[in-house]
């Protein structure tokens, strides 16, 4: 890995992870006594091994310009299997949390372990560990193949995809400590999202380096929903985490904003987490690996345009539909309201835009498990997108408010959306990525995607029922005109689906195990005879982005330096 | 290096745009996604005129319909208040026993403290009022085993002043913790304990010696009687647990006995009349009363 770094930029890695290290430290030596501490031995230790890693391949021989033919993709490769690594971590906590409801003694009596330290970590580890490392995997992939040229230098891409797993590690330690600012998926403290913003400003600038350099016309709409991912990403985060930290050797801040304010910037900031990086990041996957792996044009070009516009114009709206019958004022419910239901028209043009560019290709759908995810993964994205601008209509969501409907309807989009949308994208890449003719074992991917989506569908189900049995529990008066149902009534109701949830997830968490193994196997074995294969067969990935007219012979790229 | 192509599947042109391999189709928008788009976007302004909906500066639009949620909330609120006046006025002012004579009004005690009850006392006394079957510290209250009397009036007050709690005339009691604070000796305990038990049931007096429970017995007499009583029977005036009966708190095993004495006891109960209203406890109190009618007769049955 430090081999194909040049010589400058191997002194670049070795700065910046001396800073990391300084940081570590002082935050350590600041923080002594403090949650702030330990944290920064996190990072502290996580510079060290750094800059042992750097230190070890510093006189390795430098990469040689042939290097600047190939795109350069072992950031994805890495990336993808940190996506891997912590999808298993978090969809285990996740079980984990669900379990917990239903029997809340398996906290073990450990503060650690209770059921709102360990909540965070399974919503961070899979939204930000196994999405945003397959985001960051999948854009560096889809943008230098896109775009026909090669990541500008070596050392951001690492930058951003090792800086970003440190924030995620950070966040997820911190959530065991107890340290947390209480803002729902914005719960790290300060000094993590201080880091969080470097990186992130940084994968900024790296895509629009890669942007201008690229060597076709116009901008593939992959890119244009992965630009709008890491732009709006960066607005929601430092807006939303203006805070002011109470000392500098202390993990604790206050928020910038209070009260019903507070509520609106966070819920403005959650919603459209969900918009832009749950919903527009994986639609730059589907709009790159859908077509690639059917075979097929995208369905409408006008189409994509009418909902990018769309997706990206209402959704900003849409927060305060969180906050519905609250003490925000009626005026900004009217409005998160009404554009949650026009944002359904984009967003169904979306999903039908995806399914209509399967056309022609349906038969790969049936023998393809790979493809399939793919598909049931826009299946899922129409129909949450329906129940959310459902569910944001005020007098829907006085029953659906505060129940495990809304837990239900965000996992119909996590699991049936992002996660299959994701699984389908990661099993397309492992074999190009890693020159394979095809995944190590395809009835293993056939067992995934049935697991996944029977996981999906009793989870979704369950909470189904039980978000709407919880709801009418708590609005039922009897005769006399009170609250026929006490809260702890609607707590045992709710068990038997509990239950079901937590199976639900255990399908879904065997799916993701049996996946890690089918790729970790597809790395690791190389079928005899395939490797020749495959250097004989024209690269589908590289070749394609040739013009037919183009001799073969010459590099797909020109040099990106 | 544009070429748009013809795909042979649906007869469209493409873009003529390639991305490794991709293209786009120039299929035009299909109308319905245009009908929709307007479909909503007219719902959406005829919301706009009828509901509150844009800011202006220091206001907002109001709406035709001059809705508002607060005045809505109050207004709800007022009305419900109005339902149920005619039988809140009645339990608020009527005595425990007339209350308890009228089948109607008792109907409306069962269904609305089975919820108050629920949420605001089963954490500790289970769902069921049974104290989670015992031994866990929180006293059945569907038993006969009352620490500060189970009388309605009794009861009205606990549910008043709490237990160790803070309110001025909360009811106040504690165990001494004999054995932490060097009291009584281990062994002295061990008797105590071998002699405690055999008041409730005798049949544990084979688990030790005579001398021991004799032993126990004395120092018994000159350690505990002051709250539980000379026969110990406790006292509701001191909070103090009668030791004869099968009903045990904090578990009637040799082992909890043990640890109840050697470390003392001190239970909390909050006061609950800042919190609910005198309706409310009252309604809990009949409730309770008449729960543990019920148990009474079930286990009859």
């Amino acid at each position: 890995m430090i081999g194909q770094l040049t010589v400058s930029e191997r002194q670049s890695a070795l700065i910046i992870l001396l800073f990391i290290v300084l940081w570590g430290l002082s935050m350590a030596i600041a923080g002594h006594g403090d949650l702030l501490g330990p944290q920064g031995w996190i990072v502290l230790l996580a510079g060290v091994l750094g800059l042992f890693g750097v230190m070890s391949g510093y006189y390795a021989p430098e990469p040689g310009a042939d290097r600047l033919t190939r795109y350069y993709d072992d950031p994805s490769k890495v990336g993808i299997i940190l996506a891997m690594i912590w999808a298993v971590i978090g969809m285990f906590v996740g079980v984990w949390v669900a379990t917990l409801l239903a029997y809340p003694d398996l906290t073990f009596d450990a503060g650690w372990a209770s059921f709102g330290r360990l909540r965070p970590v399974h919503t961070s580890g899979v939204i930000f560990g196994f999405g945003g490392n397959a985001l960051i995997a999948t854009s560096f992939y889809v943008m230098q193949r896109t775009c026909r040229t090669r990541l500008p230098d070596q050392l951001t891409p690492w930058f951003v995809l090792l800086g970003y797993n440190l924030f995620c590690l950070l966040a997820a330690s911190g959530y065991l400590m107890g340290i947390t600012q209480s803002k729902e998926y914005a719960e790290p403290e300060w000094y993590a999202d201080i880091w969080l913003v470097i990186v992130w400003v940084t994968y900024f600038v790296l895509y629009l380096r890669v942007l201008m350099r690229r060597k076709e016309p116009h901008i593939y709409v992959a890119n244009w929903y992965y630009m709008a991912f890491i732009l709006v990403v960066a607005i929601l985060h430092i807006v939303n985490n203006l805070a002011m930290p109470i000392s500098f050797g202390s993990a604790k801040s206050y928020s910038a904003f209070s009260g019903v304010q507070d509520a609106m910037t966070q819920w403005w900031y959650g919603h459209n987490a969900v918009a832009f990086f749950l919903t527009a990041g994986f639609l730059g996957m589907m709009y790159y690996f859908m077509p690639k792996r059917a075979g097929r044009p995208i369905y409408s070009y006008r189409l994509s345009i009418i909902s990018f516009w769309g997706i990206t114009f209402f959704y900003m709206w849409a927060g305060s539909h969180h906050l519905h019958y609250t003490a925000l004022p009626h005026w900004v419910q009217t409005l998160g309201m009404t554009f949650s239901v026009m944002l359904l028209v984009p967003s169904w043009a979306s999903a039908g835009n995806a399914l209509m560019t399967l056309n022609g290709a349906w038969h790969k759908v049936r023998d393809d498990a790979t493809l399939r995810f793919m598909m049931v993964a826009a299946v899922f994205y129409g129909l949450s997108t329906f129940e959310g601008s459902f569910m944001a209509i005020r007098s829907v969501n006085s029953l659906s408010h505060y129940t495990d409907w809304t837990v239900g309807h965000v996992h119909a989009g996590a699991l049936g959306w992002v996660a299959m949308i994701t699984f389908g994208s990661i099993y397309a890449a492992v074999p190009w990525l890693w020159k394979r003719e095809a995944m190590y074992s395809a009835r293993l991917v056939e067992a995934h995607f049935w697991l996944a989506l029977a996981g999906t569908l009793i989870y979704v189900f369950a909470m189904w029922n039980s978000g709407i049995i919880q709801g009418l529990m708590w609005r039922t008066y009897n005769e006399s005109g009170r609250l026929a149902y006490s809260f702890i009534d609607s707590l045992v109701a709710m068990h038997p689906y509990y239950i079901a949830r937590a199976i639900g997830g255990l399908f879904f968490l065997i799916g993701a195990v049996i996946g890690a193994y089918n790729i970790w196997m597809t790395i690791r074995t190389a079928p005899e005879g395939a490797a020749a294969k495959v250097s004989e067969r024209p690269d589908p990935v590289l070749a394609g982005g040739l013009p037919a007219d183009v001799p073969a012979n010459i590099p797909a790229l020109q040099p990106g330096e | 290096m544009s070429v748009e192509q013809r795909d042979p599947h649906t007869g469209y042109l493409t873009t003529g745009h390639e991305w490794n391999g991709i293209t786009e189709l120039n299929t035009p928008v299909p109308r319905v996604v245009y009908f929709f788009l307007i479909v909503t976007a007219l719902f959406s302004l005829g919301y706009w005129v009828l509901m509150p909906a844009w800011p202006l500066g220091v206001s907002y639009t109001r709406g035709l319909l001059g809705i508002d949620q607060r005045a809505t909330v109050a207004e709800k609120l007022q009305e419900a208040a109005l339902d149920r006046a005619t039988w809140s006025k009645r339990i608020e002012t009527e005595s425990h026993q007339q209350v308890e004579a009228d089948p109607q009004l008792m109907q409306i005690v069962r269904q609305t403290g089975h919820t108050l009850f629920g949420d605001n006392c089963a954490v500790c006394h289970g769902l069921r009022a049974d104290g989670n079957k015992g031994g866990k510290g929180f006293p059945s209250l569907v038993g006969n085993s009352w620490l500060w009397g189970g009388d309605t009036n009794a009861i009205a007050e606990t549910i008043s002043v709490g237990i160790n709690a803070t309110h001025p005339k909360t009811r106040v009691s504690q165990m001494l913790a004999f054995g932490r604070d060097g009291v009584l000796k281990r062994n002295e305990i061990d008797n105590v304990v071998a002699y405690v038990r055999t008041l409730s049931n005798p049949a544990t007096a084979k688990d030790a010696t005579p001398q021991e429970i004799a032993a126990g017995k004395t120092l018994f007499a000159a350690n505990c009687v002051s709250c539980h009583g000379e026969s110990g029977k406790g006292s509701t005036e001191a909070g103090a647990p009668d030791l004869t009966d099968p009903f045990w708190i904090y578990g009637g095993d040799a082992q909890s006995i043990f640890t109840t004495v050697w470390g003392g006891r001190q239970g909390h109960m909050p006061s609950w009349e800042g919190r609910l209203s005198l309706l409310d406890r009252k309604i809990l109190t009949l409730y309770l009363v008449d729960l543990r009618k019920k148990n009474s007769q079930e286990a009859k049955q």
